[in-house]
C-alpha cells in the first residue's frame, strides 16, 4: 500500500519566497528610499553621511527641538507602558479569576479606541485635558494618559492571547492551595506566565507612542512627531533620518520581540496526547 | 522508592477529623450544595462520587476555601475554618486540569509549598526530593511540566500537595485526564502513598469502579447533597435507594409486587433488602445475582460479551422485557439459545413503583 501524502497546509516554498520578497520589498523600498534621501548632496549621484554626522555630532543646537521630542516620546513610552502594566494588565487577570462574566465588556471596552478616529478623541479629550492639566500640570508625560486609551487595543489583544493560552484559574487556584496569598499567587504565579504577553503588549505600546502624532499635535504637545514635522519644515533631511531610526528601532523592538515570543512557544510545546482536560460538576 | 518512616519529608502523622456541616451553596442552577454534612475520621479515605452537576466538585473546593459557602460550617480538627481562605488552611490539593506551574521545574513546582512557609533551601530541596521519590519520580526534578507525561504530571502535583504535610488531602478528579492504564496505576499508588502517610483524604470522582476501587467510605451524591455513604461493600450490596443502586455498579430493573413482606419478581420469590410497604415495586437486582440454570424462568439470549473471568449476557424475557446477566467465563451461550433463569437469592432493593 503506497503511503499517502500528507496535507500540505500553506502556501509551497515558491510561493513562500515571492510572498516573502513582495512582502519584504513593501516594506524595504521605503525605508531604503529614505536613506538614499538622507545621503544625498548638492551633487546628483554623490552621496555622504554628512547629515548624519550633523545631527549625531552635536555641533549644533539646531536639532534640539528633535532631541527634546524624542525625551518626551521615550518618557511617554515609559509611562503608558506603566499603565498598561499597572492598570490594564490587572484588571485582566481579575476580571479572568473573578468576573468571567465581564470578559465581554472589557473585550468591547479595550477595542472600542481603534474605532474611534484620533482626531474624534481629541474633541473629547480636550475639555478633559483641562481638568487634567489642573491636577497633573502641563508637562508633555500628561499625555500617557490619551496614550493609556490609545494603545489599549493593541496592549489587550498581546496580553489576552496569552491569558487564553494559559489556565489560570487552576494556576491561581493551586497555588492559593499552597499557601500563597493572591498577591504572591499574582507575582511568582501568573506574571511569570504572562510574560510573553506583557512583553508584547509593551513593545506594541511603545511602537504606537514613538509614531504618535494626532493627539500630540492638537493638544500642543511637543513630541517625537510633532518635532519632526517642525524641523521638516526647513530641514526635510533631519526629519527624514529621524523617522527612519523610529521605524527601525519599531521593526527591530517587534522583531525582537516575536522572537522571544516565538522562541519559548517551541520549547513550552505539550505532547498532543497530554492535553488539557476542564471541566467539572 | 523510599521507606516512608526514613522520610520525614512526608512522616506519617495522625489525620485530621474534618466535617462539613449543613453547608449551603447557591449558584442558582445545579452544581450547588443543598445542607451538605459529612464528617471524616482521621486519616479517612473518602470518594465523593455522583454525575456531574451533583456538587461533588463544589463541596470539595467549599472545603478548599475556594468557594464561598453561602450557610453551614467547615471545621478540621473541631476548629471552624469556615472564613478562613484557602492559603491558611493547610491542605494539599491536586486538581483535575494539569496545574504544575509552567515555568518552574517539577522541583521548583514541589518547593513552591516549602517556599511559602519559609523553610530554608536546603531542607527545601531535600524534602522534595524526598516527596518525588515518593511519586517514583526521583530523577525528574529538574524537568518542566511540559516534558512530563499527563500520569508524571499528576504525580508531581501530588508530591507538590503532600510535601507541605498538610492536613487534609483534597483530590479533584485527579486521574479523569489520564489514560484508563495508567488511570488504575496512579490511583492504586495514591490509595498506598495515603494509607502510608495516614492523611485525611478526599477524593472526588464521577467513576463509580475509581470509587469503590479507592476509598474507605464512599458518599453518594445527589442534588447537593449526600444520598448514602457507606463502605464500598455497604453501597454495593444495600443501596439505600433507587437512585444509588442504578448510580453504584450496572443493575436490571424489574417489576414486582410486594404482599405481606414477601417480594414476588417476575413469579419467583426474592428476600427483601429492606421492608416495604406493598404494592407494586420497582427491584434492583444485580446482573451477578441472576443465574442461568437448569429449569426456571425461560428466556432468550440477545448477545453476550467476554470480560476476562466473567461473561455478560443480555436476555429477553417471555414478556419482552430485557435484563443483564453476570456468569462465570466458561458458560458461552449463543444469540437467540433459549436458557433458564433463578435468583441467587441475594436481598435486592426495591422502590415504589412510578
Amino acid at each position: 500500500m503506497s503511503r499517502p501524502t500528507p496535507l500540505r497546509l500553506g502556501p509551497g516554498p515558491v510561493v513562500r519566497t515571492v510572498i516573502w520578497v513582495v512582502l519584504g520589498a513593501f516594506f524595504l523600498i521605503p525605508l531604503l528610499s529614505m536613506l538614499e534621501f538622507t545621503l544625498r548632496t548638492a551633487k546628483p549621484g554623490v552621496y555622504s553621511f554628512d547629515r548624519w554626522i550633523a545631527v549625531f555630532g552635536g555641533g549644533t543646537t539646531r536639532y534640539d527641538r528633535v532631541y527634546q521630542g524624542l525625551g518626551n516620546s521615550l518618557v511617554l513610552a515609559v509611562v503608558t507602558v506603566a499603565i498598561v502594566l499597572l492598570v490594564l494588565l490587572p484588571t485582566i487577570v481579575l476580571v479572568e479569576l473573578r468576573f468571567a462574566k465581564l470578559r465581554r465588556l472589557l473585550e468591547a471596552v479595550c477595542l472600542l479606541p481603534i474605532m474611534i478616529p484620533a482626531i474624534v478623541m481629541v474633541v473629547g479629550l480636550a475639555p478633559t485635558y483641562a481638568v487634567v492639566t489642573q491636577i497633573f500640570g502641563s508637562g508633555t508625560w500628561t499625555l500617557a494618559f490619551a496614550y493609556g486609551i490609545t494603545v489599549l487595543p493593541y496592549a489587550y489583544r498581546a496580553i489576552q492571547s496569552n491569558v487564553a493560552a494559559v489556565d489560570m484559574v487552576t494556576l491561581s487556584e493551586a497555588a492559593r492551595s499552597l499557601g500563597a496569598g493572591w498577591g504572591t499567587a499574582f507575582w511568582r504565579v501568573l506574571v511569570p506566565n504572562l510574560r510573553r504577553g506583557i512583553l508584547a503588549a509593551s513593545a506594541l505600546s511603545i511602537a504606537v507612542v514613538l509614531g504618535e502624532f494626532t493627539i500630540a499635535s492638537l493638544l500642543s504637545r511637543v513630541n517625537l512627531q510633532t518635532s519632526l514635522l517642525l524641523v521638516s519644515q526647513s530641514d526635510p533631511f533631519v526629519a527624514v533620518i529621524f523617522a527612519l531610526l523610529a521605524l527601525v528601532f519599531a521593526f527591530v523592538l517587534l522583531v525582537v520581540v516575536d522572537r522571544v515570543v516565538s522562541a519559548r512557544r517551541r520549547t513550552r510545546r505539550v505532547p498532543p496526547d497530554h492535553r488539557l482536560l476542564k471541566g467539572s460538576s | 522508592m523510599t521507606v516512608l518512616a526514613d522520610s520525614p519529608a512526608v512522616a506519617a502523622r495522625v489525620g485530621s477529623t474534618v466535617e462539613l456541616d449543613g453547608v449551603v451553596r447557591d449558584f442558582g442552577g445545579g452544581a450547588g450544595l443543598a445542607g451538605f454534612s459529612l464528617r471524616a475520621a482521621p486519616g479517612e479515605f473518602i470518594a465523593l462520587l455522583g454525575p456531574s452537576g451533583c456538587g461533588k466538585t463544589t463541596a470539595l473546593r467549599s472545603l478548599a476555601g475556594l468557594e464561598r459557602v453561602d450557610a453551614g460550617r467547615i471545621l478540621i480538627d473541631d476548629r471552624d475554618v469556615t472564613d478562613e481562605p484557602t492559603n491558611r488552611r493547610d491542605l494539599g490539593m491536586v486538581f483535575q486540569s494539569y496545574s504544575l506551574f509552567p515555568h518552574l521545574t517539577s522541583g521548583q513546582n514541589v518547593e513552591f509549598g516549602l517556599r511559602m512557609r519559609k523553610v530554608a533551601a536546603g531542607e527545601r530541596r531535600r524534602r522534595a526530593a524526598e516527596a518525588l521519590d515518593l511519586v517514583g519520580l526521583d530523577h525528574h526534578a529538574d524537568r518542566y511540566a511540559h516534558q512530563l507525561s499527563g500520569g508524571q504530571q499528576q504525580r508531581v502535583a501530588l508530591a507538590r500537595a503532600l510535601v507541605t504535610e498538610p492536613r487534609v488531602l483534597l483530590l479533584d478528579e485527579p486521574l479523569s485526564a489520564l489514560d484508563a492504564k495508567v488511570r488504575v496505576q496512579l490511583r492504586e499508588e495514591i490509595r498506598r502513598i495515603q494509607t502510608e502517610l495516614g492523611i485525611t483524604t478526599f477524593f472526588v470522582t464521577h467513576d463509580q469502579e475509581e470509587a469503590l476501587a479507592v476509598a474507605d467510605r464512599v458518599a453518594v451524591m445527589r442534588a447537593g447533597a449526600i444520598e448514602q455513604i457507606g463502605t464500598p461493600e455497604e453501597l454495593y450490596h444495600r443501596p439505600a435507594t433507587a437512585f444509588v443502586a442504578e448510580f453504584v455498579g450496572l443493575t436490571n430493573r424489574l417489576p414486582g409486587t410486594v404482599s405481606g413482606g414477601i417480594l414476588q419478581v417476575l413469579g419467583q420469590t426474592v428476600p427483601l433488602a429492606a421492608s416495604a410497604a406493598d404494592g407494586p415495586v420497582t427491584a434492583y437486582v444485580r446482573p451477578e445475582d441472576v443465574l442461568l440454570a437448569a429449569e426456571g424462568l425461560p428466556a432468550e439470549v440477545l448477545t453476550t460479551s467476554f470480560l476476562g473471568a466473567l461473561r455478560r449476557t443480555r436476555v429477553r424475557l417471555a414478556d419482552g422485557s430485557e435484563l443483564a446477566v453476570q456468569h462465570g467465563a466458561r458458560d458461552v451461550p449463543a444469540p437467540g439459545e433459549r436458557v433458564h433463569l433463578a435468583f441467587s437469592g441475594t436481598p435486592v432493593t426495591t422502590a415504589p413503583a412510578p
